[in-house]
């Protein structure tokens, strides 16, 4: 009896050990590491890649850095960004430097996990203004945006003169592009494919005047009449077939669509130019303003920005790397690589004059509202995403007061 | 000795059945406390083997012991833990770094109003049709399969086992991609259908619930419509419109395919509880007059009714954590119709670094997987009384059958 109990005993002993043991080397302290100085430092870079393009282009930017600077740089490209980064950063050992989407730039910044180093840059004015508030967390510009794109509308050039249609009736107002649309739906085309999301649908919400929070970022404003009107219009068009999502037409998102023909419009970024050469290069289009709306012009942008973490051994360095990745001449060797915008105002001139097709993304950074970046919101802003794909048999005022009420929530309970 | 209490009534007994005792007539008065001092000894003899055994027995348990300990035992612990803190993926949850809230993520999920709990039934609700109908088709079906290559005149049995057997062991994900495809609004399926003239819905994206999709085809509700006495009240969040709604038309495809990837498995085991049947009881109950359905209800289904169990409590168990399918195929969508709390866990750590939340939900499901299993161990419980009505009458089917 005694022996089995010591023996009992004895085996919890040793598997808290063992757990004590592995808690603590999973799990490391809490303290930011002791800054190294040395001259030969060694930094991981974790990405979340589009592809061998990106990867690629990441590497030969990272290695010249390396080079310089006699220093070493890994670049592991991540399957999985955010999980992968959740993981690393909860066993407290995470990349130097790594991509952070705007969707988990204020989950990690409230979390302590991000340096902020953007007021260390000397070019940090450079940056656009809507991508550096974009970007700030607590008063602090954390972290440099790495490139940006902006939404504009995508027109097939072969369907839009088969419908009887000529350069001048490019979509100025919300009227013109559903007069369009009517125009070029058929049976087998859509006029219009936009994505289900708000990442897509949100310009409608911009030019209708109103958008899902204030523009410091402090309250949720999306019950708001301008609003309601904005989605108000989707439905119409929704309801009249002009405007479908890409899962009506079996699509994956808009470029898929306009790729195959089964859209003749689509609101999408600049991801679009790369998609359409790789897998359409037969596929005629061209790509303009969107229309304005009752309250004017309006676009979504979209950014990543260059993390360092908080627990890196390697701040100085790994400063001074990304700043060699966000030069003007990088962001444009990028913009080539992977057909990003700038992210910075002066290189958008020499980006505009390269890339003539891109010009309506590029103009777009001037007036474009930057992602919502509120700690807490992914599932706020996903719910909304959820609602807005039944929209067409739903009510814009509810699905707009959901919003309201779940984004409301977040914020009184601080995240 | 004689005197000894239990001494004399065996030895009575050992007379009166006219056996000697073992050791001869003289001993049968005292085989009681002979005995009793024989077990004894053999009992402090066996012990101290048992002891030995038990040094050895923990000696040859301890790698196990200490894997299931660091890997099930402790990590459920630590879960449990992080399941009362708010904490965001980014520092020790055991330092004292994250905010302990108590019960309140498992409030949020079950009391208080607000998209979490809103959210977390919707989930519960998906998962419950998913369960009602993925549990009896795929038990039902693979019942029939094994039945079917079972039977001895089936030419080909080995082919056909294969054949079945074999979704079972492709990958989930590859299969789930495949579905992707067949259920397309111009896939396979639907063009199946265009042939007998049905229009098939857009598979991925029809949120409408089967229930009422139905009752619009008789009718009798507009699906887009909800009936405002079932919209406006409700229950834990969601109105009875959506409790009632059943699974929807997008969940349909995730539940075939569950039914149709786990059969292969579980016809494996009915097949081998089919083989330990004896063929005697069922060719008694055939000579003695029972019809095929007869003898199947009444002979082979008793017989193995444990298998039954194990099946359906296997099947209840995985349909309740279903997370692959719904990962490659839906994501949630559409309208978080074919969102389910692991899927919703896996999100809430992943996407919204809440992963107290999504502790929370994994002790939730838990808990009412091990409640799911009781109640339908009491269902399936073999009832005392009907056994032992059924059993006699099988043994009387196969008596006279033998002596006819």
């Amino acid at each position: 009896m005694t022996l089995r109990r010591a023996a009992t005993a004895a085996a919890a002993g040793g598997a808290l050990l063992l757990a004590a043991g592995c808690s603590s080397s999973s799990f490391g302290s809490n303290k930011t590491e002791s800054q190294d100085s040395g001259g030969k430092q060694s930094l991981t870079v974790m990405i979340g890649s589009s592809g061998d393009n990106e990867t690629d282009a990441v590497k030969k930017a990272t290695a010249a850095w390396a080079h310089k600077t006699g220093n070493t740089v890994k670049v592991v490209a991540a399957q999985n960004l955010d999980q992968q980064l959740g993981q690393a950063l909860a066993g407290g050992k995470p990349p130097d430097v790594f991509y952070v989407g705007s969707g988990v730039f204020a989950n990690y910044a409230k979390g302590g996990s991000l340096y902020a180093y953007g007021d260390q840059l000397p070019d940090r004015d450079d940056f656009s203004p809507s991508l550096r508030t974009a970007f700030t967390y607590g008063k602090k510009f954390t972290c440099a945006p790495k490139d940006s794109s902006t939404l504009a509308l995508a027109v097939n050039t072969a369907l839009w003169k088969k419908a009887g249609l000529t350069p001048a009736d490019y979509p100025k107002t919300w009227d013109d592009l559903e007069k369009v649309a009517r125009k070029l739906t058929t049976k087998k085309v859509a006029g219009l494919v936009v994505d289900s999301s708000y990442n897509e649908l949100g310009p409608f919400l911009k030019q209708s005047g109103g958008w899902i929070t204030d523009p410091g970022q402090t309250a949720v404003t999306a019950d708001s009449a301008a609003n309601v009107r904005a989605l108000t219009f989707v439905k119409k068009m929704l309801s009249e077939g002009t405007l479908k999502y890409p899962k009506q037409v079996d699509t994956g998102w808009g470029g898929e669509a306009l790729g195959t023909r089964k859209a003749a419009m689509t609101i999408e970024g600049n991801w679009l130019t790369g998609a359409m050469a790789s897998d359409y290069p037969s596929v005629g289009y061209k790509v303009v303003p969107l229309p304005q709306g009752p309250a004017g012009k309006g676009t979504l942008s979209f950014s990543t920005c260059w993390g360092i973490a908080n627990k890196s051994a390697h701040h100085k360095a790994a400063v001074s790397l990304v700043e060699s990745l966000t030069t003007v001449d990088q962001q444009l060797s990028f913009s080539d690589a992977i057909g990003v915008l700038p992210s910075r105002d002066s290189a958008i001139s020499a980006f505009r004059a390269k890339h003539p097709g891109s010009a309506a993304f590029a103009d777009g950074t001037a007036y474009a509202q930057g992602p919502v970046t509120v700690p807490g919101f992914t599932k706020v802003l996903t719910q909304f995403d959820s609602e807005l794909s039944q929209l067409a048999t739903s009510d814009p005022k509810k699905v707009l007061t959901d919003l309201q009420t779940n984004g409301d929530q977040v914020l009184k309970n601080g995240g | 000795m004689e005197r000894d209490g239990s001494g004399p009534p065996a030895a009575v007994r050992d007379r009166t059945a006219g056996a000697p005792g073992p050791l001869g007539d003289g001993a049968g008065a005292r085989p009681g406390r002979g005995g009793r001092g024989r077990t004894a000894a053999a009992g402090r003899r066996g012990r101290g083997v048992r002891d030995h055994q038990g040094r050895w027995g923990w000696l040859f348990a301890t790698p196990m012991v200490v894997i299931l300990g660091l890997f099930l035992v402790l990590p459920i612990g630590m879960a449990a833990w992080v399941s009362l803190l708010k904490w965001d993926g980014q520092s020790n949850p055991f330092s004292g770094a994250a905010d302990f809230v108590g019960v309140r993520n498992y409030a949020d999920l079950l009391t208080g109003p607000g998209q979490d709990r809103q959210l977390f039934m919707t989930s519960i609700r998906n998962n419950l049709y998913y369960v009602l109908l993925v549990v009896p088709l795929q038990t039902v079906l693979s019942l029939g399969l094994a039945l079917a290559v079972h039977h001895r005149r089936v030419k080909g049995k080995g082919f056909f086992r294969t054949v079945f057997y074999f979704p079972s062991v492709t990958s989930s994900i590859a299969i789930s991609t495949v579905f992707l495809f067949l259920f397309q609004g111009s896939g396979a399926v639907n063009a199946l259908l265009k042939w007998v003239g049905i229009t098939g819905p857009r598979w991925f994206t029809d949120a409408h619930g089967l229930v009422w999709s139905v009752l619009g085809l008789l009718g009798v509700v507009d699906p887009d419509k909800p009936v405002p006495a079932l919209a406006a009240h409700g229950f834990l969040g969601l109105s009875w419109w959506d409790w009632l709604s059943g699974p929807s038309i997008a969940m349909c495809t995730l539940i075939v395919l569950a039914v149709w990837t786990t059969s292969g498995t579980y016809m494996l085991m009915f097949l081998a509880a089919l083989q330990d049947v004896p063929v005697e009881l069922e060719e008694a109950a055939l000579l003695d007059g029972a019809n095929r359905w007869q003898s199947f209800r009444n002979v082979t289904l008793p017989a193995i009714r444990p298998v039954v169990f194990l099946v359906a409590t296997l099947g209840l168990i995985g349909t309740w954590q279903v997370f692959d399918a719904v990962y490659v195929m839906s994501q949630g969508a559409p309208a978080n119709t074919t969102l389910t709390p692991a899927y919703l866990s896996y999100t809430a750590g992943f996407q919204d670094a809440d992963y107290g939340r999504a502790a929370a939900i994994g002790f939730v499901l838990l808990a009412i997987i091990l409640v799911m299993t009781l109640i339908q161990r009491l269902l399936l419980r073999e009832r005392g009384g009907g056994r032992t009505a059924r059993r006699p009458g099988a043994r009387g089917l196969f008596l006279r059958g033998r002596s006819s």
